[in-house]
């Protein structure tokens, strides 16, 4: 039953990736870009990750993928196309995708991956006591440096909106 | 359910396990589809009873007794009209888009707990999974919006999206500002927990805040009057379904009913004890659960149309101002008050 379940889960993210890069309407382009991540989500329900799989449809679907469709829709008419590469440009792409794919396939071939004996299922109390955790294999340091990290982001976001109006209240104060 | 469970066993006895699984899986979709589509119907029909009412009317009362066949007959229309498509359409995007809001509405229905027993994905993520689903519905209605090749439907859907996200916020965090009681984000153990008093009587202060918060942001999710800048008539056409028409129309307008009673019933299990009744009068009956759950459910769904049929509507900029400026600050203080009320055992349990 999980076979099929991956297969048919891998098949729609290949054929769903490859018309991804191949559609030459933008927002098109960004729908199959969902289905993949879905995809992905749903080879992690397909492995019991439960909390990882919500991350990723709240994460990347619904919200990076939300933000794309956004600037497609402030910037791309629905007439427009994307332009065809030129020859050369599609060669060397593709040459450099299948090195890609090589150096892909020969690790995961080479490495030898072992089969988990009974295997039990991360809880969510589990994965908040490892992010929290001093001791070894806690993640406390990684946790507030990427907290550090967004609120960066955050208020470099709020400056770049704003703008002129920043500085111009400064120089009435 | 002793009924659920002999059919389980007579399906696993009559085929191969496969099949068996396969089959009870269809089956059980069948079932939720059924749910979905007359919850979807009624709340259409008492939507309309209760506009009526609160504006001194009758309703529909001719199809049947009551007027209780109306939508039913509304719903035929629609399956027999034509379905139409503007010229310079996106095709594919525009047939796929209702699929969006409706799979995504189905999907979180199957996660509520309608009796002890009658759940049928019961994951142990189950509130966030919920939140995660619902994001997922906004794409549809931009899609929707940006394949019609119409100035109204896309003004609708780029509303949509910024009201969908500010408020997707509001919401987690006044759900998670209950988890912090319960200890769990897994839907039937957060009713377990409310077997000691419901949460909204447990957090008292906080979690009544909690509730008004979530009420508002549910409200605006669902894009709802007075919160309906998706969809103002009057400057707007009909927002982002302005070009759709029969049953495609009809999934938006399904799925929006669905995601009403959804976040009701969200708030029913996560404020009011779901399946639980009151003081436990009718502890040993299980099956009156359901009776319950429904009665919750419907409550606050009247609310919410009350709320629909009451005030005038925002404007965008009020809209976000409200969100941004005035909730989602409240929304972090209530959180931390109602950590330090956890910590300190400040809870009412009965």
């Amino acid at each position: 039953m999980e076979k099929f379940v991956f297969y048919i889960l891998a098949i729609i993210m290949i054929v769903a990736a490859i018309a991804s890069v191949s559609s030459r309407k933008m927002l098109r382009s960004v729908v199959y870009l969902l289905f993949v991540l879905i995809g992905i989500a749903g080879i992690y329900f397909l492995i019991d990750y439960n909390f990882l799989a919500a991350v990723q449809l709240t994460v990347y679907a619904g919200g990076i993928i939300v933000l794309v469709i956004f600037s497609v829709l402030l910037v791309h008419h629905i007439e427009m196309e994307l332009e065809m590469a030129k020859l050369p440009a599609k060669i060397l792409t593709g040459l450099l995708c299948l090195v890609g794919l090589g150096i892909f396939l020969i690790t995961i071939y080479s490495y030898d991956f072992k089969v988990v004996e009974n295997y039990k299922s991360t809880s969510v109390a589990d994965i908040g006591r490892g992010l929290l955790s001093y001791d070894a294999g806690g993640f406390i340091l990684p946790f507030e440096v990427i907290s550090v990290l967004l609120l960066a982001a955050m208020i470099g976001a709020i400056i770049i909106g704003k703008g002129d109006k920043l500085t111009k209240n400064d120089e009435i104060v | 359910m002793n009924i659920t469970k002999s059919i389980h066993e007579w399906l696993f006895s009559l085929m191969p396990e496969m099949t068996a699984s396969i089959v009870e899986m269809v089956l059980i979709a069948v079932i939720y589809l059924a749910i979905f589509a007359v919850a979807g119907l009624y709340l259409v029909l008492l939507e309309r009873k209760v506009a009526a009412w609160f504006q001194l009317r009758l309703g529909p009362n001719r199809v049947g007794y009551l007027g209780l066949l109306q939508t039913l007959a509304d719903a035929l229309k629609l399956v027999s009209k034509e379905l139409t498509i503007t010229e310079k359409a996106d095709k594919f995007l525009y047939n796929l888009a209702p699929y969006f809001v409706i799979i995504s509405a189905l999907m979180a229905l199957s996660l509520f707990p309608f009796t002890q027993e009658f759940q049928a994905f019961d994951i142990n993520i189950g509130i966030f999974f919920l939140i995660a689903i619902s994001s997922i519905g906004v794409i549809g209605i931009l899609l929707a919006g940006w394949s019609s090749n119409n100035k109204f439907a896309m003004i609708g859907a780029m509303r949509s999206g910024v009201q969908t996200i500010s408020y997707e916020l509001s919401v987690g965090l006044s759900l998670l500002t209950m988890v912090l009681m319960t200890g769990s984000l897994q839907l039937s153990e957060i009713i377990e927990v409310q077997k000691h008093g419901w949460l909204i009587v447990q957090g008292h202060i906080p979690a009544f805040i909690a509730f008004c918060i979530f009420l508002i942001a549910g409200t605006a999710e669902t894009n709802r009057a007075p919160f309906d800048l998706v969809e103002a008539e009057s400057e707007l056409g009909a927002g982002f379904h302005t070009e759709y028409s029969g049953m495609k129309f009809a999934y938006f307008f399904l799925a929006e009913f669905i995601n009403m009673f959804i976040i009701a019933a969200i708030a029913a299990t996560v404020f009011f004890g779901g399946y639980l009744s009151p003081f436990g009068i009718t502890e040993s009956i299980p099956l009156l659960g359901i009776f319950w759950f429904l009665a919750k459910t419907l409550v606050i769904i009247f609310l919410m149309m009350w709320f629909r049929w009451t005030f005038p509507r925002l404007r965008i900029d009020q809209l976000l101002i409200l969100e941004w400026k005035y909730l989602l600050p409240l929304n972090l203080m209530n959180l931390i008050l109602m950590a330090m009320m956890v910590l300190l055992g400040l809870t009412i349990q009965f």
